[in-house]
């Protein structure tokens, strides 16, 4: 259906595709694998019209076509969920999909649009309210919003750019059940992940990128995960992490502590009811829970953004509840945000400043009147270093990073202040294989040398294997609190959805 | 093309343009704001024409009496420097994503509260007299402006729309004391809406034996710290953020709600220190209406400076020869002086094609 033949586009900084071919086939799932930094998205995007190639060609339906804007390729059937959020946050949902149609008309009927976007959402089971701007939705409805409006602007070739990083297990596994129905339906899918499992479950050809070049493609018959790992990093086989068999470290003192915490309701977003939680010293404190139920006011109070309501805050033992953002930032507390690119770097000041950002008052020289940047740059870097992680440019905008790089520019900057708490949302989503074990690697670093983690995930395995206890978050309401030994997988997963506790 | 995708192409359009400056060098740059004005006055040319007037003899009587004779050239400083402070005005904001349209009534306002200062101590030495002006010249503008900045930082109003807003009053404000209380009771002067002369001692020293004043220093001064300040220091890292990102600053523990009425603060008293300038240095009184739309000028300018000190400082001086053009052709020609607002809306219409002009130069 679509053939890619000899792609090649350079960046000042790097060869991101180098020689690229690839064949897309009606029906079919094709799944894109690679380390962070591989060239999977930039290839997505030259087949979006979004990057205009250096040279290569592409082929629909055998007929040579040039793709110079994604409008071009939404013309041409081609529709692509990007790895950042591409929604406009103060429209509602009917109204970004209605932007998205190839065919805009001049009096925009959003009603039919969300007719339209109901009867898809029915059809392939994605429940989202449409009545709310886009902003108040959950990190995970807005992921669903880019999945409807594709759909609704009628693309036949589907990208999903790491699609399911912020989905929940019972979503993914809804998606890929719309995987299937559209490939009966004649759709040709690519599918951009880090997570085997998902790839194994749901692909019928997987190609491998690595470094720019294509590593390998295998059909879904020829594919093992430990095949697909060796294609992905060459001979060097990524370190498991290695996470929570160490003894509970002595539980320490309180870091912080939740006392009732209310919030107020603010347009689609879920108040806190009643939330009492703590966290020690040495402690890994896991929040399991569908994304919307009140993780993001969760982490939101804790760290200062959003006022208690009722209720109290404590902090290292002292009453924190009227504390600002700074003052609870300067105390010790450190956060890995959902969105790392809305939430926690500025796109286009370079690595260096979006790390002297991530401490201020430690870096000022001179009462504030210079910035001592040589021991910015020598701290990102021994941060980078001691995660493992690949070094990237100080001097390029975070906005040219790969999704992955960014994120881990973040974990260094974070983890690089050697908090004593830290706040961390989802922090492998997006990691490839061996960054995601490096940083869960870091997380248990953290909390063997005495420090606190709240770890916000999806990835029940994550929080099981991490966690030194696990609250479940339902509606704003803690609704079940564990040790990772006491319960499994599936009564968690009951009371994450289910009313198996009664309010 | 449709709007979904348009920011983000727009954002790579700007960062290939950046690149493109980058490389080329001010060379380009310079051969931008050469065609900017070519065009433009092409334009007006074809303008005065309609009007029935000698384009080529205005020109050459602008150029002769501005630029060709040290004289004109030093009229042509003494109208940049409200020029200039204006434009550091809307630019320092502009770094924070903040819009101060107000520098025009913050500069009503700066020289309102100079003069009070300037009629109520008669008997300071110019030692004392001169910095109490330009203390009180920046509050007066400063308080003015942090109102907005203040609406803005609780979330309740747009700054946009207050400082817009509040232009209209300050004139009305100064309006109310010239033709009220402050009125002047001299012989002759009383005849127009002017306050009592200023002291000799609350005058700004002037130089060279022109009308250039104090105020040139002034705002190069505060040019100087406005490109150190933002680029250099830790404060102008924490505002670039917040511009950047506010979201973002917000979670790095960065006070937003202070840096805004901070940054307006100073924005609305530095545009003050203009008004402060013009009433203390030329005029010696305050008069109702006595700026010719200085602040809004400051705001164009500063926009066509893309924020950049060097650029201000370029465009001020293109902008204060207009200015200078217009009261001249005024006399020579008979072309009325707000013709020059027609000049000035050409210059920034050619300047909105600036990207399509870039492409085709590279
Ligand atoms: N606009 C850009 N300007 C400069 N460099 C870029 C730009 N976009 C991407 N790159 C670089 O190209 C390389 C490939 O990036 P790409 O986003 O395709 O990676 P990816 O395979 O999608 O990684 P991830 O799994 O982390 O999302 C990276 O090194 C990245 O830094
Ligand atoms: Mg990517």
């Amino acid at each position: 259906m679509v053939v890619l033949r000899g792609i090649t586009k350079r960046f000042p900084a790097v060869l991101a595709n180098d020689q690229v071919d690839l064949d897309l086939h009606p029906g079919e799932v094709h799944a894109l694998l690679g380390e962070n930094g591989a060239g999977k998205s930039t290839l997505m995007k030259i087949l979006y019209g979004f990057y205009s190639a250096d040279c290569g060609e592409i082929k629909l339906q055998g007929d040579p076509v040039h793709i110079h804007s994604p409008h071009d390729a939404r013309r041409l059937g081609i529709g692509m969920v990007f790895q950042t959020f591409t929604l406009i946050p103060a429209m509602t949902v009917a109204e970004n999909a209605a932007l998205y149609l190839p065919d805009l008309p001049p009096v925009v009927d959003t009603r039919r649009v969300a007719k339209q976007i109901s009867s898809l959402g029915e059809k392939y089971g994605i429940q989202v309210s449409h009545r709310f701007p886009v902003r108040d939705l959950p990190i995970g409805d807005q992921q669903k919003v880019e999945i409807l409006k594709l759909l609704v602007g009628r693309a036949r070739v589907l990208i999903f750019d790491e699609a399911t990083r912020v989905l929940a297990p019972h979503e993914i596994e809804g998606l890929f059940d719309i995987f299937e129905r559209l490939k009966g339906d004649g759709y040709a899918i690519v599918f951009i992940t880090h997570k085997m499992r998902e790839v194994l479950a749901c692909a019928d050809r997987i190609t491998v990128m690595r470094r720019g070049r294509i590593a390998g493609t295998l059909t879904r018959s020829e594919a093992t995960e430990s095949a697909l790992v060796a294609l992905m990093f060459g001979d060097a086989i990524p370190q498991e992490a290695t996470s929570a068999p160490l003894p509970p470290a002595a539980p320490g003192s309180a870091l912080l502590a939740l006392r009732s915490v209310n919030t107020r309701p603010q347009g689609a977003s879920t108040p806190l009811r009643d939330v009492c939680l703590e966290i020690s010293q040495g402690e890994i404190v896991g929040v399991a829970g569908v994304s919307g139920n009140g993780q993001r006011e969760l982490v939101d109070v804790i760290l200062g953004l959003l006022p208690c309501a009722a209720g109290k805050r404590l902090l290292h033992g002292e009453d924190a509840t009227s504390w600002s953002a700074g003052q609870i930032r300067a105390s010790g507390v450190g956060f890995v945000p959902e969105d790392p690119l809305g939430m926690a770097v500025v796109p286009w000041m370079t690595l260096s400043q979006n790390a002297a950002l991530g401490d201020v008052a430690a870096y000022a020289r001179r009462g504030g009147l210079s910035l001592g940047w040589d021991r910015v740059r020598q701290d990102i870097v021994t941060s980078f270093a001691a995660l493992e992680f690949e070094p990237l440019s100080l001097y390029a905008p975070v906005r040219t990073f790969s999704g992955g790089q960014l994120q881990r520019a973040v974990l260094a900057r974070e983890l690089g202040r050697r908090p004593r708490l830290l706040v961390a949302s989802y922090p492998t989503r997006g990691l490839d294989v061996r960054s995601a074990a490096a940083a869960r690697r870091v997380l248990v670093q953290l909390r063997n040398s005495g420090g606190g983690v709240l770890l916000v995930s999806e990835d029940l395995d994550e929080l099981f294997s991490l966690s030194d206890r696990l609250v479940v978050l339902r509606r704003g309401r803690i609704v079940g609190a564990f040790r990772p030994g006491e319960v499994d997988r599936h009564e968690i997963g009951h009371l994450m959805t289910d009313s198996e506790v009664g309010e | 093309m449709s709007a979904f995708t348009s920011p983000a192409r727009r954002l790579r359009g700007a960062c290939a343009a950046g690149v493109r400056v980058v490389r080329k060098g001010w060379a380009i740059a310079a051969a931008r704001y050469a065609i900017v004005l070519a065009i433009a006055l092409l334009a007006y040319a074809v303008v005065l024409l309609l009007a029935g007037k000698n384009p080529l003899q205005a020109y050459s009587d602008t150029f002769s009496f501005t630029l060709g004779s040290w004289y004109g050239f030093s009229e042509v400083v003494v109208r940049m420097i409200p020029l200039l402070l204006t434009a550091i005005a809307v630019a320092l904001p502009s770094k924070l994503g903040l819009i101060n349209v107000g520098g025009e009534g913050q500069l009503y306002m700066g020289a309102w509260l100079a003069t009070w200062g300037a009629i109520t101590f008669t008997g300071l030495p110019a030692a004392v007299f001169i910095p109490l002006l330009i203390v009180l010249g920046f509050v007066g503008g400063g308080v003015w402006a942090a109102v907005a900045g203040f609406f803005r930082a609780r979330g309740l109003v747009n700054e946009t729309i207050t400082t817009l807003l509040m232009n209209y009053v300050s004139p009305l404000i100064v309006g109310f004391f010239v033709y009220g209380t402050w009125r002047s009771r001299e012989v002759g002067a009383s005849a127009f809406p002017q306050s009592a002369a200023f002291p000799e001692a609350a005058r700004l020293p002037r130089f060279f034996d022109t009308r250039i004043h104090l105020g040139l220093v002034l705002a190069l001064i505060l040019l100087l710290l406005f490109w150190f300040v933002l680029e250099k220091t830790a404060w102008g890292l924490k505002m670039r953020a917040i511009g950047g990102n506010p979201e973002a600053a917000r979670r790095l523990g960065v006070r937003l709600g202070l840096y805004i009425i901070v940054a307006m603060f100073v924005a609305g008293g530095i545009a003050g220190l203009a008004g402060m300038a013009e009433v203390s240095a030329l005029h010696g009184r305050l008069r109702a209406g006595f700026s010719p739309g200085y602040g809004f000028t400051g705001f164009l300018i500063s926009w066509l400076a893309g924020g950049s000190p060097l650029g201000i400082l370029t465009m001020s001086f293109v902008l204060a020869v207009v200015f200078s053009a217009g009261s001249l052709l005024q006399i020579t020609q008979g072309v009325p002086f707000a013709a020059v607002n027609v000049l000035m809306a050409l210059i920034l219409f050619v300047v909105l094609m600036k990207p399509r002009l870039l492409g085709r130069l590279s």
